[in-house]
C-alpha cells in the first residue's frame, strides 16, 4: 500500500511539473508577447523598454530557470496583466472555482446515486421515467445547459445572473456576502451537475442491477432481511467500484465543464483567468494556472485512486485485474 | 427511437450538404433593417404558404410587429428583398438564423466528421500498432495516451488553440482546429483498439494469416484492425458530438471560426449576452441543434455498444463518454 501510495504521489507531481512547464514553453513560443498584447497606442521604443523592465527579452531558458527556482520556494513569479503575484491571484480564483465545482459534484452526487439506485433495483414507470430524463440529461452539456438556465434565469427573474456576487458585494456584511453566493451559485452548479448527475444515475443503475443478482444478495433475503436493506448494505458496496471510477474520470470533467459555465455565467474562476491570461500572453499567469489545474486534477486522481484501493483491495496490491 | 436517432443524423448531414440549395438567404446576408427579427409563423392562403412580413414597431427597442394586411411567399418560392421571411428569426445583425443554422451545420458537423475520422484513424494505428508489437513500443504509446487522457480536454485546445495566431482565414482555422481535436480524441480510440489487437492476435486467424506469410503490415490492415469495426464505430459516435460541442466552445469564446464564417459555436457567439438571451430567445437556436445532435448520437451509441453485453458497468472507461468526460 505504501509502495503503491508512492507510486502515485509521484504520477502527481510529475503531472503538475510537466503541465505547467508545457504550459510555459507553449505561451512563450507562440506568437506575439506580453508587450505586443498590451496598449494599441505604444510606440516600438515603448514596447522596447517594456520588454527589457518586465525581462521578456530573457532567453527562454534564463526565464524558465529563474521560474523554476522560484517555484521550489512557492513563488510563482508575478502576473504582468494584473501587477500581482501569481500566487495570490490564482489561490483566490481557484477557490472560486472549487466552490462551483465541489458545489455541482455533491448535487450530482446526492441525485445521481439515489436515482441510479432506484432505478436499477425496480422495474416499470418509475425506472424508465428515470432513464428517460437521464438520457435527456447526458446530452445537456454544460454550454447548452448554461445557455439554457441563463435565458430561463433572464425570463423569469427567479435567479440573478452572471458573476458570483452582486456587483455590491464590496460593502456587504459577511453573512450578507454568503446569502448573495448562494443565490449566485445554483445557476452555474446546476449546469455543470446535470450531465454528471445523469452519468452517474446511469452507471450506478447498471452496476446495482447487476450486483443485485449476485447470490449473496439472495441469500441474505433468504435469512430474512428485507430487500431494501439487502440492497442497500449488501448489493450498493459492491456496485461501487465503476462508479468511484466513474469520479476518477470526472474530475477532468469538472474542469473542462467549469471553464465553459464560467465563461458564459461570468463567474470568476480559474478558467477564465487562463483563458484572459492566454490572450495577454502573460507567461508566468498562464503558468501557475497550469499548475494549479494539474494540482488538482492530480489531486482528485489520487483521491480517486485511493478511494478505490480502499474499497477494492486487489488494486492496492498491484494485482492485476 | 434509436431508428430515429440515426435517420436523425442522417438527415441532418444531409441538410448540411445542401445548404447552400436549402438555405433561402447566404449565410453572411444582413438586413439591416432587421436587427432580430422575431420569427414568423407561416400558414396557408389557398394551397401557398405564406406569413405575413413584420415591419419596425420601435427601433431602439428592436421591436417589430406584423403586418396583418399583407402577406409574402415563403422564401422558397418567391424572394422579396424588401420583406425578407425569417422563419427561425434573425440575429444581431440581421441574418436569417434559419440559414446561418444550415450553413452553420456544414461548418460545424464538417469540421467535426473531419477530426472524428482523423482521430479514429491515427487511434486505430496507433493503438494497432501497440497492441501488436508489445513492449516498450506498447508501453510508451499507451503511457502517452494515458497522459493526454488525464488532462481536461478543452484547456488542451485552449492553450493550443490561443498560442497559435488568433485571427487567421477560416480554412486554416478548420485545418489547425481539426487537428487540435485529433491530438486529444486519438487516446480515447488507440485505447481500446490495442485491448482488442492484443487478445486477437493469438487467435488461430491470425496465427493462419502469418502461417501463410502474411507480414505484420498486412495482418494489421487486413484482418486485426477490421476486428475493431464495432469499436471504432462506437467511439466515433462518441467523439463526433464532443467535436461539434468543442468547436462551439471554442467559437464561443472567439478563438474558433471568425464572425461572418457560420458555424455553430459562432452563432452561439452572438447570442451568448444575458440581456439578448432573454429578449431573442431564438438566437439559441444553434444551441438545440447541438442538443439534438447529442442526445441522438447517445442513443445511437448505447445501442451499438457491444461491451455493455457481456460486461456490465465493470469498467468505468466503457461507461464513460467523452462528451460527459470533458471533451466539450
Amino acid at each position: 500500500m505504501g509502495r503503491y501510495l508512492l507510486t502515485r504521489l509521484a504520477f502527481a507531481l510529475a503531472l503538475v511539473f510537466i503541465v505547467s512547464s508545457a504550459a510555459l514553453l507553449l505561451t512563450r513560443i507562440a506568437p506575439g508577447d506580453f508587450a505586443s498584447s498590451q496598449g494599441v497606442d505604444l510606440t516600438i521604443q515603448e514596447r522596447e523598454r517594456l520588454r527589457d523592465t518586465l525581462g521578456l527579452n530573457q532567453s527562454f531558458t534564463a526565464q524558465y530557470l529563474s521560474w523554476l527556482g522560484g517555484a521550489v520556494h512557492f513563488d510563482f513569479g508575478r502576473s504582468l496583466l494584473y501587477s500581482r503575484p501569481v500566487s495570490s491571484l490564482v489561490s483566490e480564483r481557484a477557490l472560486n472555482t472549487a466552490v462551483l465545482a465541489i458545489s455541482a459534484l455533491l448535487i450530482a452526487t446526492l441525485i445521481g446515486i439515489p436515482l441510479g439506485i432506484y432505478s436499477g433495483t425496480t422495474t416499470g414507470a418509475g425506472r424508465s421515467i428515470v432513464r428517460a430524463v437521464s438520457t435527456l440529461g447526458i446530452s445537456v452539456p454544460p454550454l447548452i445547459g448554461s445557455l439554457a438556465l441563463v435565458f430561463l434565469a433572464a425570463r423569469t427573474g427567479w435567479l440573478p445572473v452572471g458573476g458570483m456576487t452582486s456587483s455590491a458585494g464590496a460593502d456587504l456584511t459577511w453573512l450578507q456576502w454568503f446569502g448573495d453566493l448562494a443565490q449566485h451559485l445554483p445557476l452555474p452548479a446546476i449546469a455543470l451537475a446535470i450531465p454528471m448527475a445523469a452519468t452517474l444515475e446511469r452507471l450506478q443503475s447498471e452496476a446495482i442491477a447487476a450486483a443485485s443478482h449476485e447470490r449473496f444478495v439472495a441469500a441474505s433475503q433468504a435469512r430474512g432481511v428485507d430487500r431494501t436493506r439487502a440492497i442497500l448494505h449488501h448489493a450498493w458496496p459492491v456496485s461501487l467500484r465503476p462508479v468511484l471510477g466513474l469520479y476518477g474520470v470526472m474530475i477532468g470533467t469538472l474542469f473542462s465543464g467549469s471553464f465553459v459555465v464560467e465563461v458564459v455565467t461570468s463567474w470568476p474562476g480559474l478558467g477564465r483567468l487562463m483563458f484572459d491570461a492566454l490572450k495577454a500572453r502573460d507567461l508566468f499567469l498562464v503558468a501557475g494556472c497550469a499548475a494549479t489545474g494539474a494540482l488538482f486534477l492530480a489531486a482528485g486522481t489520487l483521491i480517486t485512486d485511493l478511494l478505490l484501493a480502499y474499497t477494492d483491495p486487489r488494486v492496492g496490491s498491484g494485482e492485476r485485474h | 427511437m434509436i431508428r430515429r436517432a440515426g435517420l436523425f443524423l442522417i438527415a441532418l448531414t444531409a441538410l448540411a450538404l445542401v445548404a447552400p440549395v436549402l438555405a433561402p438567404y447566404e449565410a453572411g446576408q444582413a438586413f439591416h433593417e432587421f436587427l432580430h427579427a422575431p420569427p414568423m409563423r407561416p400558414h396557408f392562403d389557398g394551397l401557398t404558404p405564406v406569413v405575413h412580413p413584420i415591419v419596425l414597431a420601435d427601433r431602439l427597442e428592436q421591436r417589430f410587429e406584423p403586418d396583418l394586411s399583407r402577406t409574402v411567399k415563403l422564401p422558397w418560392i418567391e424572394q422579396d428583398h424588401n420583406a425578407p421571411v425569417f422563419l427561425l428569426g434573425a440575429d444581431d445583425f440581421g441574418r436569417d438564423v434559419l440559414s446561418r443554422l444550415l450553413y452553420g451545420a456544414r461548418t460545424s458537423i464538417g469540421l467535426s466528421l473531419f477530426a472524428t475520422l482523423g482521430a479514429v484513424l491515427i487511434g486505430a494505428l496507433a493503438g494497432a500498432w501497440a497492441g501488436y508489437r508489445g513492449g516498450w513500443v506498447d508501453e510508451a504509446i499507451m503511457r502517452l495516451a494515458d497522459f493526454v487522457l488525464v488532462l481536461p480536454v478543452i484547456y488542451v485546445v485552449l492553450v493550443l488553440r490561443a498560442v497559435l495566431p488568433l485571427v487567421l482565414p477560416a480554412s486554416t482555422v478548420f485545418l489547425l482546429v481539426s487537428g487540435i481535436f485529433v491530438l486529444v480524441g486519438w487516446p480515447f480510440v488507440a485505447k481500446g483498439v490495442r485491448a482488442i489487437v492484443a487478445a486477437e492476435r493469438h487467435r488461430e486467424y491470425v496465427q493462419a494469416a502469418r502461417s501463410l506469410g502474411a507480414g505484420p503490415l498486412r495482418i494489421l490492415t487486413r484482418h486485426l484492425i477490421p476486428a475493431c469495426g464495432g469499436h471504432l464505430l462506437v467511439q466515433a459516435t462518441l467523439l463526433l458530438p464532443a467535436f461539434i460541442l468543442a468547436e462551439a466552445t471554442l467559437s464561443f469564446i472567439g478563438l474558433g471560426f471568425p464572425d461572418p464564417v457560420a458555424s455553430w459555436g459562432t452563432m452561439l457567439a452572438g447570442a451568448g449576452n444575458y440581456n439578448a438571451v432573454a429578449r431573442f430567445p431564438w438566437t439559441l437556436a444553434p444551441a438545440a441543434a447541438i442538443f439534438l445532435v447529442v442526445l441522438s448520437t447517445n442513443l445511437l451509441g448505447t445501442a451499438s455498444s457491444p461491451e455493455k453485453v457481456d460486461r456490465p458497468a465493470d469498467t468505468p472507461e466503457n461507461a464513460a463518454n467523452p462528451v460527459v468526460q470533458g471533451l466539450h
